[in-house]
């Protein structure tokens, strides 16, 4: 079943002529890893704010495990998403680690004890434990994610929602989150739904939606969507290493695999050539 | 910057730092409105006790303490003296035109510079083993009652913790800005006062723009976190009031009111 339904949603910010989000439609399966990917300026965040309810659609109805959104329903739909966004900064609301976790659990009045154990869990999800009476202006960027992931976790929500969560940090802060995240999608059953322009999150997905200018593209697998090769890259996005050394070779006359093959196979598939050469 | 100690929080298990919050504000008060009853030898004998006393009890060593004084330096001298030359009644030691020294003018300078230093030594006690956030929340607990006129309380401590917790980060990004500035040739602390305010402004704009944008960014996290403004919402920090705190306000309370008894008897 669709966890997430997006039915012809349209979006327009008042002091723009165009249509930030243009009637866009699609749906994510339960327990899915979907990334929305699109170039600067392409309406992904402006999609994911309106999926929680954050700005209110012109058109379209985003329905949301069940449940249509409304003005009505738009507290209960927030209560089962997680949302990570894109500055580490400004999204620390807590003075403290321990207290920025607890906050979305005041927020629903879950009690003392409860938050207590739930704070301890979480951070120990994301390996922030120890950081626990830390305040924000002594951690890294990264941490500072973590700290926000384990705030989403604490309040055991369905749909984590990442917003550019990892563009703010240094290759191998990505590389943890990102990690932590996949870990914590299959223990918690989680479905992810990662907004980015980062190409090696969107590789690690189960499905991939390309959004241009608002419109909805295509949406398809990683090893479909990245086959196109330079069709994303006229759209202004980027495509894995793989790919680029891929038209690299085939602009020096190379014959290459047609199919979106990762470093690996890529690796794999030089050996053979070499050897029947 | 590191010689400005006042207001500054120095970390530490001592008595004092265990203290909770809530028991330091009051006793702070109170403090401070019974120094202006202090008037004689005995009373101030009590106060100074009390408060060397309290300073033991936080193990900072005093030169710290004193250090805290330096700012306000010139503030004492400028008032004692005033008070010094215009105090008017009394044996007359000195005249010199419409100044004089008088025996009332130096008792009263006397008087002013005591008070003055137990004032800022007892807020020093109070800021250097308190953290802001348990001000913050010792605050908020205190104010607690005022709930029943409505007063929005909660906010206002949500307002005041988030205030605090953006300090640092937003001194980092004036530093930050100070620096982007000067690599384009802003001269900082040069030329005549009117220069000085024109520099000033490259850092306050791009300043407060973003502490604009992050006001937006942090109300949209929020909100996406599930807080309602004026709903209810529990807590997670909490304070707690001990033994400790009993036994420093029953000390407070009764030195305090034998300052109070001291001036009436005498």
């Amino acid at each position: 079943m669709a966890i997430i339904q997006v039915k012809n949603l349209s979006y327009k910010y008042h002091n723009s002529d165009t249509l930030a989000v243009d009637d866009v439609s699609f749906d994510i399966q339960a327990g899915d890893w979907v990334a929305i990917v699109g170039h600067n300026g392409s309406g992904k965040s402006t999609l994911a704010k309106l999926l929680i309810g954050l700005m209110p659609a012109q058109e379209g109805v985003i329905t949301i495990d069940g449940q249509e959104l409304s003005e009505q329903t738009v507290w209960q739909i927030r209560e089962k998403v997680g949302m990570v966004f894109q500055n580490p900064d400004n999204q620390f609301v807590g003075a403290t680690v321990a207290d920025d976790v607890a906050f979305g659990m005041e927020n629903r009045q879950v009690d003392r004890e409860t938050m207590q154990e739930r704070v301890t869990y979480a951070l120990k999800q994301v390996d922030m434990l120890d950081y626990q009476q830390r305040e924000p202006a002594n951690l890294s960027g990264g941490q500072k994610q973590r700290v926000a992931l384990a705030g989403v976790i604490a309040i055991a929500p369905k749909i984590l929602i990442l917003d550019e969560a990892t563009s703010m940090l240094d290759p191998r802060g990505r590389r943890e989150i990102l990690q932590t995240i996949k870990r914590l999608k299959d223990e918690l059953n989680l479905t992810v739904l990662s907004i980015t322009h980062d190409i090696d999150e969107a590789a690690s997905a189960d499905r991939i939606l390309v959004i241009d200018d608002g419109h909805f593209i295509e949406e398809d697998d990683p090893n479909s969507i990245f086959s196109h090769g330079s069709a994303l890259i006229e759209m202004g996005l980027d495509v894995p290493f793989s790919e680029k050394l891929k038209l690299a070779l085939s602009t020096r006359g190379l014959d290459v695999p047609a199919t979106y093959q990762d470093e690996g196979s890529l690796v794999d598939w030089l050996r053979t050539l070499r050897s029947t050469k | 910057m590191d010689k400005f100690m006042f207001g500054r929080y120095i970390p530490g298990h001592s008595w004092v730092h265990k203290l909770d919050p809530r028991a330091k504000l009051v006793m702070s008060f109170m403090y401070i409105g019974v120094v202006f009853f202090a008037n004689n030898f005995w009373t101030y004998l009590v106060m100074t006790a009390l408060l060397l006393v309290s300073v033991l009890a936080t193990a900072i060593p005093i030169g710290v303490f004193l250090r805290g004084l330096i700012p306000l330096f010139w503030l004492m001298i400028f008032t004692v003296l005033i008070q010094v030359f215009f105090g008017a009644g009394g044996h007359v030691y000195w005249q010199w035109g419409w100044l004089s020294v008088t025996h009332n003018g130096l008792t009263s300078a006397g008087l002013i510079l005591m008070r003055f230093v137990l004032i800022i030594l007892i807020s020093t006690i109070l800021t250097f083993s308190t953290q802001p956030l348990a001000i913050a929340d010792g605050i908020e607990s205190l104010l607690s009652p005022l709930r029943k006129l409505h007063f929005p309380v909660a906010t206002l401590a949500l307002m005041l913790s988030l205030a605090l917790r953006f300090v640092p980060t937003l001194m980092d990004e004036a530093e930050k800005i100070m620096n982007a500035q000067r690599s384009r040739g802003v001269d900082f602390g040069a030329g005549g006062l009117r220069q000085r305010i024109k520099t000033i402004v490259p850092i306050l704009i791009p300043l407060f723009v973003n502490a604009f944008n992050r006001a937006v960014d942090i109300s949209t996290a929020m909100e996406a976190r599930g807080y309602q403004d004026g709903e209810q919402r529990t807590k997670y920090r909490q304070l707690k009031w001990q033994r400790a705190d009993t036994i420093s306000f029953i000390v407070f309370v009764i030195s305090l009111s034998a300052v109070i008894v001291i001036r009436y008897m005498s």
